[in-house]
């Protein structure tokens, strides 16, 4: 049975809070980007309004607003990681009690504080500039929240195995993972647009079932409340696969004496 | 029951071997000098004794824990300082103590903090970025993590190596201290006058074994050299002399 301490977990919180408290870059990018999708969405949503009889708002800009919660939960995870890679602090991190059950745990946790306060903020500036608000969605929203949560914990898990894997250098195949998925799971278009062979993948990825309901509901469809319990599963399973991958590619790294050595050089 | 016990340890790398069956332990109190020259298998091994290198075979045990099968009780009783790990340079002095006190659970934290930023004179940045401090400041912030959270076996791979005379001093005095109350160290240094000075017992490395094991102020004579650096230069370019 893995036991893990708390304390430990808690360590790794608190070195990004002091990271996101003491440095205002750190801060600024947690608001910036998803202000500037809800300004670019929320004006193009609301001239899509007026030019036609369909209500955008709560599909365009919430999708947008979902999407950008998925993103920064991936982005909470890798940077509690990257701050590692970034410091040379590897060696430190494990040649110390912190297990790697703890570590992940400690990236997620970091990730629960900055995609919570990045999303209150997505929520204040598409209420205060568009009218939206995520109680259009009813009660949906937390399951909804909650698939996207756990999809982005996975995609995070995933790409942080991808760069111990791969070095530093390999930092650019993380940015794009949620603009990869983003096609096959329909977060602006039914996944019936898409070709037979991208709706197979887009049902087995669990934000499909968010956005599908997220048409449904605003259609006033009926919509079928078991297929997030779906999601949900589908999204816990991507995060025990994500994990497998990345304790698979750790103990690689300690076999191969990569987490000693870990720089831009010695990984690739 | 010694602190640390390495037996029959060994590692290959696609085939080479860079460790071929080194034994040794460090018992309550002792300090024992790993010296040997660059690519002896030195720093594999500490990687291993550290937990972040997989032996490919043998056996280490830290306060009677497996390193690999009990990594976390081993390495709470462990600590560590080297010249490449330098502690995260956008956190201040405080701030890493605070996050690595909790990553080793400290108990009673903030006074041990307040009592190693004393030991190892560094209260006068403690509230500065450790990655704008001089590179003696850096090793002091260092050490004092390694100190954090009183550990039974210390391994210190060059723990001088930026000091000044005087704090290297200073420093020496600190790590004597520590093992006079009882702790275990393991120092690998190429400054032979300070083992020579601070280690009870030195163990040699060349290509991967143990060449050489002995107290540092008679092994030198017991192979016909005047002091350690002669001997480590020999076991550097002539090895094989010393086995004969």
């Amino acid at each position: 049975m893995i036991r893990m301490s708390l304390t430990r977990i808690f360590a790794i919180v608190l070195r990004q809070y002091y990271l996101t408290r003491d440095n205002a870059t750190r801060l600024l990018q947690i608001f910036l980007w998803p202000f500037l999708d809800i300004l670019l969405w929320g004006f193009l949503s609301q001239y899509l309004e007026e030019i036609s009889s369909t209500s955008f708002i709560p599909i365009l800009l919430g999708a947008i607003i979902l999407w950008d919660f998925l993103s920064r939960v991936m982005t909470g995870v890798t940077m509690t990681f990257f701050e590692d890679v970034w410091s040379n602090n590897f060696l430190n991190m494990f040649a110390s009690p912190l297990s790697i059950s703890e570590y992940v745990a400690g990236m997620i946790a970091s990730s629960i504080g900055t995609s919570a306060i990045g999303f209150v903020g997505m929520l204040l500036a598409g209420s205060v500039l568009f009218g939206f608000s995520i109680t259009m969605y009813g009660l949906m929203s937390l399951p909804f929240l909650l698939i996207l949560f756990l999809s982005g914990i996975s995609l995070g898990i995933f790409g942080v195995a991808l760069v111990l894997r791969y070095g530093p250098s390999a930092e650019w195949f993380i940015w794009p993972l949620p603009a990869i998925v983003a096609p096959f799971v329909g977060v602006f278009y039914p996944i019936e647009t898409l070709p037979q062979w991208m709706q197979y993948v887009g049902q087995a990825l669990p934000p499909t079932y968010v956005f599908e309901g997220v048409r449904a509901i605003v259609a006033g469809e009926n919509f079928d409340s078991s297929s997030l319990l779906i999601g949900s599963m589908l999204g816990l399973f991507c995060i025990a696969l994500s994990y497998a991958f990345f304790v698979r590619i750790y103990h690689r790294a300690v076999r191969t004496g990569l987490i000693a050595k870990y720089s831009a050089e010695s990984a690739a | 029951m010694s602190v640390l016990e390495v037996n029959n340890l060994k590692k290959n790398f696609r085939g080479i071997e860079a460790v071929k069956g080194i034994s040794f332990s460090v018992e309550k109190g002792e300090i024992v000098g790993l010296l040997g020259p660059n690519g002896a298998g030195k720093t594999t091994t500490i990687s291993m004794v550290l937990g972040v290198l997989e032996p490919s075979e043998g056996t280490i045990h830290i306060g009677g824990h497996d390193v690999h099968k009990d990594r976390t009780n081993a390495l709470q009783v462990t600590n560590f300082a080297a010249v490449y790990a330098h502690l995260p340079g956008n956190l201040t002095v405080r701030q890493n103590l605070n996050v690595f006190g909790r990553i080793y659970e400290v108990p009673e934290l903030a006074a041990r903090i307040e009592h190693v930023m004393d030991e190892m004179d560094v209260r006068k940045f403690e509230n500065t970025r450790t990655g704008v401090l001089s590179s003696g400041e850096q090793t002091r912030t260092t050490l004092a993590k390694a100190f954090l959270n009183s550990p039974q076996l210390l391994l210190l791979d060059e723990p001088t190596a930026s000091l000044d005379p005087s704090s290297a001093q200073l420093m020496r005095e600190k790590i004597l201290q520590y093992a006079k109350s009882g702790g275990a160290v393991l120092w690998t240094s190429h400054n032979m006058q300070e083992v020579t000075d601070v280690c009870d017992r030195v163990l040699f490395v060349s290509h991967g074994k143990v060449l050489l094991e002995g107290n540092p102020r008679e092994l030198p004579a017991l192979h016909g050299k005047k002091d350690l650096e002669e001997l480590f230069i020999t076991v550097a370019r002539e090895p094989l002399s010393l086995t004969e």
